[in-house]
C-alpha cells in the first residue's frame, strides 16, 4: 500500500470512518452523568478528574450540600454534593457514586470543586447547532445554571454552566 | 554578536524601581551642600539612563537626562540645592516611575504630567545655560528645517582605555546618512611623549540625515560621560526639508558657518522648546487620559504580586549547606535499608532523627529566604508624609523604628496599602494646624512614628500620632445617625472605635482629597484580616492616637496542636493555646442565667464547646472531666471544650479562599500525615463568632423570644 491510499483511509474532519471511533468532530464534547435517573452534561475540557467518593472533611456552618474538602494532591478541593443542591433524588452514598472534579478558570481566578455525582455515564459529541434553548419552566435547577439541552437518542441531557456551578454562596452564622 | 536584551529587562526593571526609590529618600533628606547625597542620587540616575538607553527606552532617557543635568548642576556646586528644586526633583522622580512603569507595561503614560514636569525642568535648568547643558537638554524639536547636524566631538584621552573606539561611533553615524569628518590634531604631543594608549584627536562631524537628535545621542550613550559632545543642528537652506540628496549645499557648510550657527538655532529652538508641552497639553482630552490612568494602576497591580525576591548570598549558602547534610542523611539511611537486621535499629532511629532535624532547618531557611526587612514597606512613608504636610499645611515629621524587622513577602506586599490609609489618616484627621497645637501647649510640628516589632508569632506595626485623638462622643453620634448603634446603647471604648471600620464610616468635617470620604478604614479591616491579621485602635482625646496591625510572621506554616471533636480533628495555633487541663467539676460556676465560667487560678474563662460553635455530633458533650483547651486572643480568655487531645505538629497552611471561601472560625486548612484534611482554627475569629452568638442570644431573649438557633444563612 502507498501513501496516498494510506492518506485516504484517514478521516477527514467531520468524517467518522472508522467504525467504533468517535473522532474529535467540529463541536465540543461533553462529559455526562446521572442525578437520580436525569441525564446532565459538562464541558469536558473543565473535567480535572474522576474520583470515588470518600467522607471528606467538613466545613463548620456550611450548607448542607456542602460535604466538606478533600485533599487532592496537596490541594483543598471543597466537595458540593450537586443531588443536595439541585434537590434531585436521593443523597446516598454507594460504590457507584463518584465524585466529579471540575476546573474553571474565569479571568481572576482558578477555582477546583468536586461534585458529587450518582454516576458518570459516557462522553458525548455535539455540533454547535444542536444545542436547544431550555423552556424557561420551573424545575429544580436554576435557569442559571443551564447552558441547554441536548438530544442524546431517547433521552435529554442537559448542559450545565460549570462557571455558575464554581460560585459558591456565601454562607455566614446566622443565630 | 548579537545579544537578546529582552532578557535582562526584567532586572533593569527592578534595579531602576530601586534606584527611584533610592533617589527618592536621598532627595527627601537632601540638606545644603551634602555632596554625597547628591552623588548617590546622581548616580541612581545616571545607572537609570544608562539602562533605558541600553534597552531603547527613549522616553525615559530622555526625561532622566533632564533630570541629570540639573543634579549635575548641582553636585558640581554650580547650583545651589533649593527646596524649589528639589520639588522638582521629586515630582520628576514620580514621572520616571512613571515613564518606567509604562515602558514595563507597555501602555500609555500620563502624558500631560510628564510634559509639564519636564517643561519646569528646563525651566529651572534655563536659568543657568551653560551652552554644552543647553545644547543637549533640548528635546526633540521637530526636524522639519533640519537637515543635519554638526557634531564637535572632543573625547577625553582615556577615551580608548574604556573599551571605546571612536570608529565604531562614526561606522554607526555613517548608517544615519551622509557624514563628512574632520579629524583635530592640535592636542596631539610631540611624538616622544605619545601613550599608545591614549586618544589624542578631537573630531568635527558634520552628518546630514533625517535622524533625530536623540537617534544621535543614543549613539554617543556609551562615552557621554567621557568626551565633550556638541551637536549643533544646520538648517536646511531652502525652506524645507528635501535637502538630504542636495551634496553641494553639505560641502557649502564651512566652519565660518559653523560658528555663527550656534547662537541662533539655539535661539530658535528655546522658543519652540517651551512650546511644545503646551500645546500637548491641550490636545490630551484629559477624560480619556484619565482613564488610561486608571488602567494602568490596576494592571501594574496586578502585575506587581508576581516578582522576584533578592536573597542574601549566605542564606542561599546556608540553604546549600542543608541539602549538603540532607544529601549526606538520605544516603545513610538508604545504606542502612539496603540490609536491614534489628540489630541497626538504634542508628535507623538516630538517622530519622537526623533528617527529621535536617528538615526543619531547611524549613527554616526557605522560610528565611521569602522574609524581608520591613523597611521594604516603610521606605514609602517618608516622602507620603512630606508631601502629605504641602497638601494639608500642616507641619509633622515621620519617625520610623524597627525598619529591620523582618515579614514575609507576601504579608509586606499586601500590608502597604493599608499602613498608607493609616499613616494618611494620621496625617489629615490625627495632626491639627500648628497654631491649634501651640494653643493646646503641644509642639507646632506633629508627629508621625511607625513602629515595627515581633511579639510571640507576630509581628506589630504601630502608627502612631501626636494629634487630637479620636473623639468618642463624636463617632458614637455619627453612628447613631447612620444607624449603626443604637441611641441608648452602652458602648466600650474599643467598642466604639471598631465603629471606624464600618463601611461608610467618616467623622471628618469635610471631605478631602486626601482622606474623610469614609471608604478606606473598612478596607484597611478587610485587607488586615484577609492576611489573618487584626487592628487594635487606642486613642486618648487631645493627646494621639495609636492604631496597632498584628500580623503572622508567615502566612506558610503554623506550630498546631491536633484536637478531636466528634469524628473530625481541628488544629489549634500553638500561640494561642495558654494551657490545656482536664475541667475540675469544682471550679465550674453557672452565672448570669447560661454563662459557663471555669475559674483558672484568678481568671474566669468562659467555656465554649466546639461541638456547639460547628454545630458538630459527638458524645462527648457532658463538661465534667472535660478537656480544655484555654486560648487567648485580643486579651481575651476562653476556654475550647474538645473531646480529645492529639499530636503537637508543625503544619503547613493551605487556604480555604482559593476554591472556596473564608469561612467563620477557620483560618485555614492543613493536609495531615495520613492525607486527610483538617480545620485550621481562627481563635480571634471563634472569640468574635462567640461573643456575637451571646449577644444576639440575649437580645432574642430581651425581646421575649425563648428560641436561640444558630441557623446558617445560604
Amino acid at each position: 500500500m502507498n501513501i496516498q491510499e494510506m492518506a485516504q483511509d484517514i478521516p477527514a474532519e467531520g468524517e467518522h470512518a472508522i467504525e467504533g471511533v468517535d473522532f474529535i468532530t467540529s463541536g465540543d464534547q461533553y462529559l455526562t452523568f446521572l442525578l437520580a435517573q436525569e441525564q446532565y452534561a459538562v464541558d469536558i475540557l473543565c473535567v480535572e478528574e474522576i474520583r470515588s467518593w470518600e467522607q471528606p472533611t467538613k466545613i463548620p456552618n456550611a450548607p448542607s450540600y456542602i460535604k466538606g474538602v478533600i485533599n487532592m494532591r496537596g490541594i483543598i478541593v471543597p466537595i458540593v454534593d450537586l443531588r443536595l443542591k439541585f434537590s434531585i433524588g436521593e443523597a446516598t452514598y454507594l460504590e457507584t457514586t463518584v465524585v466529579i472534579v471540575l476546573t474553571y478558570q474565569s479571568e481572576e481566578s482558578t477555582r477546583t470543586i468536586g461534585f458529587v455525582v450518582d454516576a458518570v455515564s459516557d462522553v458525548l459529541n455535539v455540533e454547535n447547532g444542536d444545542i436547544k434553548a431550555a423552556p424557561a419552566f420551573g424545575g429544580c435547577v436554576g435557569q442559571q445554571y443551564i447552558d441547554g439541552l441536548i438530544n442524546s437518542e431517547q433521552k435529554v441531557v442537559t448542559i450545565l454552566n460549570v462557571n455558575h456551578l464554581q460560585k459558591v454562596e456565601k454562607h455566614r452564622l446566622h443565630s | 554578536m548579537s545579544v537578546d536584551l529582552s532578557q535582562f529587562i526584567p532586572s533593569f526593571l527592578e534595579e531602576s524601581f530601586e534606584g527611584l526609590e533610592l533617589m527618592e529618600s536621598g532627595l527627601l533628606d537632601l540638606q545644603r551642600g551634602d555632596n554625597e547625597t547628591i552623588h548617590s542620587i546622581f548616580r541612581a540616575a545616571h545607572s537609570i539612563k544608562g539602562g533605558a538607553g541600553t534597552f531603547g527606552f527613549d522616553n525615559v532617557t530622555e526625561f532622566t537626562h533632564l533630570v541629570e543635568t540639573l543634579l549635575d548642576e548641582m553636585r558640581d556646586g554650580r547650583r545651589e540645592v533649593s527646596s524649589k528644586d528639589t520639588e522638582i526633583l521629586l515630582e520628576s522622580v514620580d514621572c520616571m516611575r512613571l515613564l518606567i512603569e509604562a515602558a514595563r507595561d507597555d501602555e500609555e503614560y500620563d502624558q500631560v504630567k510628564v510634559a509639564q514636569t519636564s517643561k519646569r525642568l528646563s525651566e529651572t535648568l534655563g536659568n543657568e545655560p551653560t551652552s554644552v547643558d543647553e545644547s543637549l537638554i533640548k528635546v526633540d524639536v521637530e526636524a522639519t528645517n533640519i537637515c543635519g547636524y554638526t557634531i564637535n566631538f572632543i573625547p577625553e584621552h582615556s577615551l580608548a582605555k574604556t573599551g571605546n573606539d571612536p570608529i565604531f561611533l562614526f561606522s554607526a553615524l555613517a548608517e544615519l546618512g551622509q557624514l563628512t569628518l574632520c579629524a583635530d590634531t592640535q592636542d596631539l604631543p610631540a611624538l616622544t611623549d605619545i601613550d599608545a594608549q591614549e586618544l589624542y584627536l578631537s573630531w568635527q562631524l558634520t552628518l546630514h540625515t533625517e535622524a533625530s537628535k536623540a537617534e544621535i545621542i543614543e549613539i554617543f550613550e556609551w562615552v557621554e560621560d567621557e568626551c565633550l559632545l556638541e551637536l549643533v543642528p544646520i538648517k536646511a537652506p531652502s525652506n524645507t526639508s528635501a535637502s538630504l540628496s542636495s551634496t553641494t549645499s553639505s560641502s557649502t557648510i564651512k566652519n565660518d558657518e559653523q560658528q555663527t550657527e550656534p547662537e541662533t538655532s539655539q535661539k530658535s529652538i528655546q522658543d519652540i522648546e517651551v512650546q511644545p508641552p503646551e500645546t500637548e497639553l491641550v490636545i490630551e482630552p484629559t477624560i480619556e487620559d484619565e482613564n488610561i490612568i486608571s488602567k494602568t494602576k490596576t494592571k501594574t497591580k496586578g502585575k506587581a504580586e508576581v516578582g522576584s525576591i533578592r536573597v542574601g548570598v549566605d542564606k542561599v549558602d546556608s540553604l546549600i549547606n542543608l541539602v549538603g547534610e540532607l544529601v549526606i542523611t538520605q544516603s545513610m539511611l538508604s545504606e542502612l535499608g539496603n540490609d536491614f537486621e534489628m540489630e541497626k535499629v538504634e542508628r535507623l532511629t538516630s538517622g530519622l532523627e537526623q533528617l527529621l532535624q535536617n528538615t526543619k532547618e531547611l524549613q527554616e531557611s526557605v522560610m528565611r529566604i521569602r522574609m524581608l526587612p520591613i523597611s521594604f514597606a516603610f521606605n514609602r512613608f517618608p516622602r507620603l508624609v512630606h508631601d502629605l504636610a504641602i497638601k494639608t499645611g500642616k507641619e509633622m515629621e515621620l519617625v520610623i523604628k524597627g525598619e529591620q524587622t523582618e515579614l514575609d513577602k507576601t504579608v509586606m506586599e499586601q500590608i502597604g496599602d493599608p499602613l498608607v490609609h493609616l499613616v494618611r489618616n494620621a496625617a489629615d484627621h490625627g495632626i491639627e494646624q500648628s497654631a491649634v497645637r501651640l494653643a493646646n501647649g503641644k509642639p507646632g510640628k506633629g508627629t508621625i512614628s511607625l513602629d515595627a516589632y515581633h511579639q510571640g508569632g507576630n509581628i506589630v506595626i504601630e502608627i502612631n500620632d501626636d494629634g487630637a485623638g479620636i473623639n468618642r462622643e463624636i463617632v458614637l453620634a455619627k453612628a447613631v445617625e447612620k444607624g449603626l448603634v443604637d441611641a441608648n446603647a452602652v458602648l466600650t471604648d474599643s467598642q466604639v472605635y471598631d465603629l471606624l471600620f464600618e463601611p461608610g464610616f467618616s467623622t471628618a468635617a469635610e471631605v478631602t482629597d486626601i482622606s474623610g470620604r469614609g471608604v478606606g478604614m473598612d478596607v484597611v479591616k478587610r485587607n488586615i484580616q484577609a492576611l489573618g491579621g487584626r487592628i487594635q485602635v487606642q486613642s486618648t482625646l487631645g493627646k494621639g492616637s495609636s492604631f496597632k496591625v498584628h500580623l503572622p510572621l508567615t502566612l506558610a506554616i503554623l506550630d498546631g496542636q491536633l484536637v478531636k471533636v466528634g469524628t473530625e480533628t481541628y488544629i489549634i495555633p500553638l500561640i494561642a493555646i495558654v494551657e490545656s487541663l482536664q475541667i475540675d467539676n469544682k471550679l465550674i460556676n453557672r452565672v448570669s442565667g447560661d454563662m459557663v465560667l471555669y475559674r483558672l487560678r484568678d481568671d474566669n474563662v468562659p467555656i465554649l464547646p466546639i461541638y456547639q460553635l460547628f454545630n458538630l455530633a459527638t458524645e462527648c458533650t457532658e463538661i465534667d472531666n472535660a478537656l480544655l483547651v484555654v486560648v487567648e486572643a485580643d486579651g481575651q480568655k476562653i476556654g475550647l471544650m474538645v473531646d480529645d487531645l492529639l499530636a503537637q505538629q508543625q503544619v503547613v497552611i493551605k487556604s480555604l479562599k482559593d476554591n472556596y471561601q473564608q469561612v467563620a472560625g477557620i483560618s485555614g486548612a492543613t493536609i495531615l500525615g495520613d492525607g486527610s484534611v483538617a480545620m485550621i482554627l481562627d481563635i480571634p475569629g471563634i472569640i468574635h463568632m462567640a461573643l456575637e452568638q451571646a449577644q444576639q442570644a440575649q437580645r432574642v431573649k430581651t425581646d421575649g423570644n425563648s428560641s436561640v438557633t444558630a441557623e446558617v444563612c445560604l
